[in-house]
């Protein structure tokens, strides 16, 4: 009973999501057309990057080097501690670099006036740094504000911001942040920091500090936004699995920042670079692989169905004919409604309201593998539906097509991590071929 | 002459006695919050400057009313300015403190989202700093003001200002039949005028601290 009533919940929490998307994407394309375009990423590269403080022999951040595309994200990931938190905060000079350059879109920062530098820089931190004294309109219209934006544009900007991030700005606009939930706190906290369409966004555990079900839809948010915006996103956190889930590339860093794997998280998945690593993965790298992919990269199957307006007769007819002995009963918008089964009808007696067993679990195609699995582990005939933006059904995945596509993947992963050591290997042995060959130069 | 006889007749001179009172205390706390603000913002930063501020304000605090305006009598003479020194002087303590002690208290996170998006030093102090420490601030100056109000009775042994002088008239001839009758009307009126400056306080707690985070 319990069971059903929060696969219910959780049904209607995708509904929910999904017109907010619809909503947002709307709004996003208003801004577009109002705006222009939205200024899209800028590349960071990081030159012996290197942090010491006083009276410590050993520098917090050790010689980092690093080269961040624009328009990706790159999540920061490692042990507390290790000083993940600290390097982010050098890229928008809160924390001074003892030593090395940092370029944004091939402009050297490292000397230029900080509070001018951090105002092209988005930065979106843990419990969204709200300020509590202003609404929410205020808290997010301090950037452009402050680079002395015209009043008009701030306020529309203001309404844009909210609608993508999907708030209504009508409810929300004079609210303070108090009176918003934990999720919402942090949509508005990346609202803020994105308000003045800075090129790139700095994240330190932003989503630290929510319960995991808003988090994970909040991941999802980022992801579309991303999609829409085309930021570079630098991410810092300590949650391995949120790394898989949005980063492009993952840094895992060690003590002093140090970088033990750079890569993109297939690659860190199946071809570990250490111990360190391969630690820090943890068990079950197999699983983690599932929350890579999204249902729409698998096949789906197709499933007969009927709807509730279809006359009996036709679903006999579906029933009889239909290899499963099974049929998806659709509601009048096209949702999955109930699984219905041969002898079902015959003891319902002809009635469909009592026929059946209702469908108490679909997974949208943007959901992961690893959902979907959730899913089918606990549906009681080892499937579930998958259903379109509006909640409608366009196939249905098993427990074999599951399979069969991990397999798959494995697979391709592996044959890649094959390749990408022996492209390493020879790159490796044509530098010391080429070392070897300067240093005889050298000698005659 | 029962006391509301006694009140009767001397309303007039009640009155202005206790608008100078008043009058007295408001300007001196009006210094000393932009004095102890400051010092506050100036202070609150480092840990040995916080303290010291802290301990010297509460050094004078601890000098004896009487006293502190004995000693000031030789140096500024007599009349309002040894009140207003005094006054100012013993109003810092609690300003000053709840000053440091506020901004200290703003959530650090905020302080650095604030840097974070590019507000400058100046620009975080007034947009952030002051504003979420306004309430403690607050509650300082109310709680100078209830000290100031009795403080400011024994201005009169410097001839300042105020209903000190209808009290010290009182206390000077004890045992005349109005004696009790000035001690009792001096000392009700410093109250009311308590009560009602607290009031005004509870106004403008009302009207200033933002709405967000008013309790």
């Amino acid at each position: 009973m319990s069971e059903t009533s929060v696969a219910e919940k959780a049904t209607s929490g995708a509904e929910e999501m999904t017109s907010v998307a619809e909503k947002t994407t709307c709004g996003a394309e208003k801004a577009a057309s109002a705006a222009g375009k939205a200024t899209s990423g800028a590349s960071i590269e990081l030159e012996s990057l290197t942090k010491r403080y006083p009276g410590n022999p050993q520098p917090a951040v050790d010689n980092v080097n690093m080269e961040i595309k624009a328009g990706e994200i790159v999540v920061f990931v490692g042990p507390s501690g290790c000083g993940k938190s600290t390097t982010l905060k050098m890229i928008n000079r809160l924390i001074e670099p003892t030593g090395g350059r940092i370029r944004i879109d091939g402009a050297d920062v490292t000397d230029m006036d900080p509070v001018k530098l951090r105002r092209n820089v988005g930065y979106a931190i843990q419990a969204s740094g709200l300020f509590p004294h202003m609404t929410v309109a205020q808290n997010i219209a301090l950037v452009p504000k402050m680079i002395g934006w015209p009043a008009a544009r701030i306020r529309s900007r203001v309404e844009e911001m909210l609608d993508l991030v999907g708030l209504d700005p009508g409810e929300f606009h004079g609210r303070y942040p108090r009176r918003l939930s934990g999720g919402q706190q942090q949509r508005v906290g990346v609202a803020r920091a994105l308000a003045a369409d800075p090129p790139v966004l700095l994240m330190d555990e932003p989503f630290g500090a929510v319960d995991p079900i808003t988090r994970e839809h909040l991941q999802d948010e980022l992801i579309r936004l991303q999609h829409e915006l085309h930021k570079t996103i630098v991410f810092v956190t300590h949650d391995f699995d949120e790394a898989i889930k949005l980063g492009d590339r993952i840094a895992v860093l060690r003590e002093r920042s140090h970088i033990a794997q750079f890569d993109t998280p297939e690659a860190i998945l199946t071809n570990p670079a250490d111990d360190f690593v391969s630690g820090f993965v943890g068990a079950g790298a197999a699983l983690k692989r599932l929350n890579l992919t999204r249902v729409r990269d698998v096949e789906i199957t197709d499933y007969p169905t009927v709807t509730v307006d279809d006359p009996l007769q036709q679903i006999f007819n579906k029933l009889r004919g239909s290899g499963v002995g099974e049929v998806l009963l659709l509601d009048e918008h096209g949702r999955p409604y109930k699984w219905l089964r041969r002898g079902d009808m015959m003891r319902a007696r002809g009635s469909l309201a009592r026929a059946g067993t209702l469908v108490h679990d679909t997974v949208t195609r943007d959901a992961t593998l690893r959902d979907a699995l959730e899913a089918v582990l606990t549906d009681n005939a080892g499937r579930v539906v998958v259903t379109g933006r509006r909640g409608e059904y366009t196939g249905v995945v098993d427990m074999e097509t599951l399979m069969n596509s991990v397999h798959e993947l494995l697979e391709a992963d592996r044959l890649d991590a094959v390749e990408h050591q022996q492209e390493l290997a020879e790159t490796r042995a044509r530098q010391t071929h080429g070392e070897q060959e300067g240093a005889g130069g050298e000698k005659a | 002459m029962d006391f509301w006889e006694y009140l009767g007749n001397r309303h007039q001179q009640l009155l202005t006695d206790a608008y100078y009172h008043a009058s007295a205390v408001f300007q001196c706390m009006v210094v000393a919050t932009v004095l102890g603000v400051l010092i506050g913002i100036v202070t609150y930063r480092s840990g040995w400057a916080g303290s010291l501020a802290t301990t010297a304000t509460s050094t004078v605090l601890t000098i004896p009313s009487l006293a502190m305006i004995g000693l000031l009598i030789p140096v500024v003479g007599l009349g309002v300015p040894p009140t207003v020194i005094a006054l100012t002087l013993y109003g810092l303590l609690p300003i000053v403190r709840n000053s440091i002690v506020g901004l200290r208290g703003v959530d650090p996170a905020l302080v650095d989202a604030a840097t974070g998006i590019g507000m400058s030093r100046p620009a975080r102090l007034v947009r952030i700093e002051l504003p979420l420490a306004w309430p403690p601030i607050l509650t300082g100056i109310r709680v100078s003001t209830q000290m100031l109000m009795g403080i400011a009775a024994i201005a009169a042994y410097a001839s300042g200002p105020g209903l000190g002088n209808v009290i010290f008239r009182g206390l000077a001839s004890l045992g005349s039949k109005n004696a009790i009758n000035q001690v009792l009307a001096g000392t009700l009126g410093i109250i009311v005028l308590a009560l009602l400056f607290d009031a005004a306080y509870v106004v403008i707690g009302r009207l200033t601290i933002p709405r967000g985070i008013r309790v």
